[in-house]
């Protein structure tokens, strides 16, 4: 998935056909907010024909698809789960029921086991609920916190330093991780203004979200170098999980490198850098 | 003595002006420009025809022509570019004799080895006093630097002045001196200045449009040239402007500093300047009003000629000294030539203005366009009107990956090790292709509606009337 989203309007045919080359991890084919009411089955068409169609190199593809209070979601799942994508953005999840039916339609409907779930948690109860959304599927590879929703929901007014977002962030980011899945954080939604993104991007990194989504291929580029780890941290985390790997092949059950036991959390922190800096690793803990 | 002339009818009386001769023209107003359209319609009201008319370019505003064409006073023209309705009447075959399609540089010299012979030269003068010296840089219709008029006040046989703006003798700075000007010919307004204004002067807010900046950016820093001292020219607007943008971030972060940057200069150029981040501008032309003020308060902003600014045949001539060159593209060809000149359809839009004398001038050419426009791929066999010949450009730069000419072995390599996405040329020709489909094939009639002459003289190529649907 990457440390950058990025929302594409799923009804701009331009946008669509060239999502691939803006500089996203991971693109957000939008079919919620973006398209409006008397748009929805033509921009449901225009996706599926895309995604059936181009080839978006180098980036994954996700639909956020329209909420379970709508009369579109099942129709938007049921025709782009069978189109290519890699993933589903699920809006307002707020009970992890709700997600595991969507999990079950995907499992009968298509034989793509991969394909990932990110619930969005932008409601009151989601985020009281975010553990156990985050562990309602397999299939989920990250919480999405989306605060604009959030905040109104609280009562709250929303901020540019984001102190009324501080404790919900937090939460999203213990629960995502209670889950052994990533936490993704909000998108800095002031286009214009490089520096707070980069003021609320370094600020959701040293919360401990491992990447962020932006409505704006402006900001991919500096998500993913805030997010992208230094030098030294790669090159420590492949050294850990060549000791991992090796360990378990050699039967042995205590890793330790420079004289140091590995254990879980060094190597899930090992992991997280990976990712974050694009290395494929296949490790996982049973 | 004074060289003022009661009318421009007078004027024009005056300088003997009769069929079958030719007139000159500037374009420096651009799409504000009232002069060509006044002198014409003076012209055909004298009852004088079979003229041809010489303008470095022409505009929509200049649609009025198209009547002169009709009637016979205009049966000839000669330009570096050409758009709106005398474009649509050129390509629809309305002119007898093809078009001379010229380069900026290549204009200059034509007019100085006497190739394109000039009769009488209008010049458009922002600023003049009784006995014709001229600038662009002052008065209510200023446009800056009067560069494309200096060859034609220079050769011409009879040059006329046109001003709204009479001041005291002695007028200055002067671009253009008395010793040129015949007559002088005051009239209530020359041009609208708004009409000057070229492109945009804001960087694009198309997300495409910058990743082809950030791309043709980081091969301009690959190639070497980004140090201290590099030159650099830019088209106003698009991805043009945006690679100026992530190029000026380089310079910034890189504490480099130009030796200096031309062109048409945009209000972006000007802020490079005042940010000491070029040394100089040479300026052949202004693209809009900031770019007008720098050239008049401004020492460092230089107003060159247009024969200083690209003439093949001059002694040196300044786009020799440039090193980076970003330039647009209406097609390009898996030989790298480049077409500016008419559309994919076959209608006449645009021309090379400055395009290929640059492109051969620069130490380094890069194309920057979308690998579709208008979902027509970029890329094609064969482009419709060679304007740009194919060895003098480096560099195709798209959104979906970069072609670097196959002679450029050097530049291929160093792109390749800083790990940008160079892809063969006709890999990006399929991969449009394969996004939009082949373009159906158009097809033309045997009628030459237009030369292109490449800025030595040569013709290398010919504009054909499009068949009708």
């Amino acid at each position: 998935m990457g440390t950058n989203l990025l929302f594409v309007p799923g009804n701009n045919p331009a946008m669509v056909q060239n999502a691939g080359i803006l500089g996203a991890d991971t693109v957000i084919f939008d079919l919620e907010d973006a398209v409006a009411g008397n748009e929805k089955d033509a921009a449901r068409t225009l996706l599926k024909n895309a995604l059936e169609s181009m080839e978006y190199e180098g980036c994954e593809t996700s639909v956020r698809i329209n909420a379970m209070d709508t009369t579109h979601w099942e129709k938007d799942l049921r025709t782009v789960a069978v189109a290519g994508i890699d993933g589903l953005v699920i809006p307002k999840a707020e009970r992890g029921e709700d997600i595991k039916a969507i999990s079950e339609i995907l499992d009968s409907i298509t034989e793509a086991e991969d394909i990932f779930l990110i619930p969005l948690v932008e409601s009151a109860l989601g985020v009281e609920n975010v553990y156990e959304i985050a562990a309602s599927s397999k299939r989920i590879r990250g919480i999405f916190f989306g605060a604009e929703d959030y905040t109104a929901d609280i009562g709250a007014v929303r901020t540019k330093g984001g102190e009324e977002i501080f404790w919900a962030r937090g939460r999203i980011v213990n629960g995502a991780a209670a889950a052994g899945v990533e936490a993704i954080d909000t998108p800095f939604t002031d286009v214009e203004d490089i520096e707070g993104l980069k003021k609320d991007t370094i600020f959701a990194k040293a919360l401990g979200f491992d990447g962020k989504a932006s409505i704006s291929p402006r900001h991919c580029g500096f998500i993913r170098e805030i997010f992208y780890p230094q030098d030294e941290e790669i090159r420590y985390a492949i050294r850990v999980m060549d000791t991992v790997k090796e360990a378990e092949k050699s039967g042995k059950g205590v890793a330790s490198m420079d004289g140091k036991m590995i254990d879980k959390p060094i190597v899930l922190r090992a992991l997280k850098v990976l990712r974050a800096a694009g290395i494929k690793e296949d490790f996982r803990y049973e | 003595m004074s060289k003022i002339r009661v009318s421009l009818r007078k004027a024009i009386i005056a300088s003997g002006l009769k069929n079958g001769m030719t007139v000159s023209f500037h374009h420096h107003l651009r799409n504000g420009d009232f002069v060509i359209n006044m002198v014409m319609s003076e012209i055909e009201d004298l009852g004088i025809s079979d003229i041809r008319i010489a303008a470095s370019s022409f505009f929509p505003i200049h649609g009025s022509l198209v009547r002169h064409i009709k009637t016979g006073t205009i049966t000839a023209i000669d330009c570096n570019y050409m758009s709106g309705p005398l474009a649509e009447a050129v390509t629809n075959g309305m002119l007898q004799k093809p078009v001379m399609f010229r380069t900026h540089g290549g204009r200059p010299r034509a007019i100085m080895d006497g190739s394109l012979k000039i009769d009488v030269a209008f010049i458009a003068s922002p600023s003049s006093d009784d006995m014709g010296n001229l600038n662009g840089a002052s008065g209510p219709s200023s446009c800056g630097s009067l560069g494309y008029a200096m060859p034609d006040a220079l050769m011409a046989g009879k040059v006329i002045a046109i001003t709204d703006n009479l001041v005291a003798y002695p007028n200055g700075p002067v671009s253009i001196d008395e010793t040129n000007v015949d007559h002088v010919v005051v009239v209530d307004s020359i041009g609208d200045p708004s009409g000057i204004v070229s492109g945009t002067t804001q960087v694009t807010r198309d997300p495409v449009g910058h990743v082809i900046a950030r791309h043709a950016a980081d091969v301009i820093e690959a190639s070497g040239l980004l140090k201290d001292g590099i030159s650099f020219q830019t088209g106003a607007g698009g991805a043009s402007l945006a690679t100026a943008h992530y190029l000026r971030e380089k310079m910034v972060s890189g504490g480099i500093k130009g030796s200096f940057g031309m062109g048409g200069i945009t209000a972006f150029f000007v802020d490079m300047l005042e940010d000491g981040l070029f040394e100089k501008l040479i300026d052949v032309q202004c693209f809009d009003l900031d770019a007008v003020r720098s050239i008049r308060e401004n020492p460092n902003h230089i107003e060159v000629s247009a024969s200083q600014y690209a003439n093949p045949s001059a002694k040196s001539c300044s786009v020799e000294s440039l090193d980076v060159v970003v330039l647009g593209a209406t097609e390009i060809d898996t030989d790298f030539n480049v077409n500016v000149l008419t559309d994919s359809s076959g209608n006449i839009m645009g021309g090379s203005g400055g395009h290929s004398d640059t492109a051969q001038g620069a130490k380094l050419t890069i194309i920057v366009a979308n690998l579709l426009r208008a979902r027509l791929p970029i890329v094609v066999d064969r482009v419709t009107t060679k304007v740009t010949p194919g060895e003098t450009v480096d560099v195709l730069v798209t959104e979906r990956g970069i072609a670097v000419n196959p002679a450029r072995v050097d530049l291929m390599k160093s792109l390749k090790e800083k790990g940008l996405p160079v892809v063969d040329i006709v890999e990006l020709k399929e991969m449009a292709e394969k996004m939009a489909g082949k373009p159906r094939k158009v097809s033309f009639t045997d009628r030459v509606i237009g030369f292109v002459e490449y800025r030595n003289g040569e013709i290398i190529d010919k504009v054909y009337q499009p068949a009708k649907e």
